[in-house]
């Protein structure tokens, strides 16, 4: 049978029982959480040894952010990201893996143009249009007289 | 079982968190370096709205561990500037506000990247 390629396509949607989308998304769901409650226990700990809240939310990140570049060169985070997809991209773990994965692959271009640049090639444009909006957003409460 | 509450809580509002973003990846043609800075220009704006507040306070760092989180953070460092140092707060409220984090992910990579061995290839 000839089909075109619109038709093999339309076909095979219908074939396929779900999209893998559906898993995608729970996984996604199931990891970050974890990660988040992970987050939270610590924060909890942290705030039981005499932490503010404050305090005990940068000491969180300082965490998840050391346990995240540790898995990274232990080349665990990437074979859980395969799985967890946003899940390990969307909290600050991800945020860490994205400036510890390319600062090891490029290591062996050497240690300023390789290690030292390439770590910023996904947390540069981060930093670049995160900095930019708060800078935006100073901008508007000076002005208008809003903090 | 306040304890439980939290982390629950954590868990919840941080799946949905991420699991927004794997239907941005999935339906859109975002890729993830693109939908991290998209996340934490969303957490500047829904900081500096005063609306992210609300969801760290019910959900801990359910809201506070996603990149929307540290857009917040930055526009929370900002405003925390301003209203002390005035002027000069709109630059450095924000770098203020995230050293801890983004030194954290300079000094600990480049440490990892220099003790470890990159993964072999093919």
């Amino acid at each position: 049978m000839k089909m075109t390629p619109e038709e093999y396509d339309r076909l095979s949607k219908k074939a396929s029982p779900n999209s893998p989308s559906g898993k995608n998304i729970t996984m996604a769901f199931l990891i970050g959480g974890l990660i988040c409650a992970l987050g939270q226990a610590l924060s909890l700990l942290f705030q039981n040894n005499g932490m503010d809240k404050d305090t005990a939310a940068a000491a969180v990140s300082v965490s998840l952010v050391f346990l995240s570049v540790l898995l990274t060169g232990l080349n665990v985070y990437d074979n859980i990201a395969k799985v967890a997809g946003a899940g390990t991209l969307v909290p600050i773990t991800g945020f860490a893996n994205s400036m510890a994965a390319p600062a090891l692959e490029f290591k062996s271009e050497g240690y300023v143009l390789g290690l030292g640049a390439k770590m910023f090639i996904i947390a540069g444009p981060v930093i670049v249009y995160g900095i930019s909006a708060s800078v935006i957003y100073g901008l508007i409460i000076y002005l208008f007289k809003l903090y | 079982m306040s304890v439980l509450v939290d982390l629950l809580k954590a868990f919840v509002v941080g799946g949905i968190i991420c699991a927004i973003g794997q239907v941005l990846i999935d339906y859109t043609k975002l890729t993830p370096a693109r939908i991290l800075t998209s996340y934490v220009v969303a957490g500047v704006i829904l900081g500096g709205l005063g609306w992210y507040q609300k969801l760290i306070d019910f959900a801990g760092a359910g809201a506070s561990v996603p990149l929307l989180g540290f857009g917040s953070l930055l526009a929370k460092g900002v405003k925390k500037a301003v209203a002390e140092d005035g002027v000069l707060g709109i630059l450095t409220g924000g770098f203020t506000a995230s050293a801890a984090g983004v030194a954290a992910a300079v000094f600990f990579s480049l440490l990892i990247a220099s003790i470890f061995k990159p993964k072999e290839k093919g």
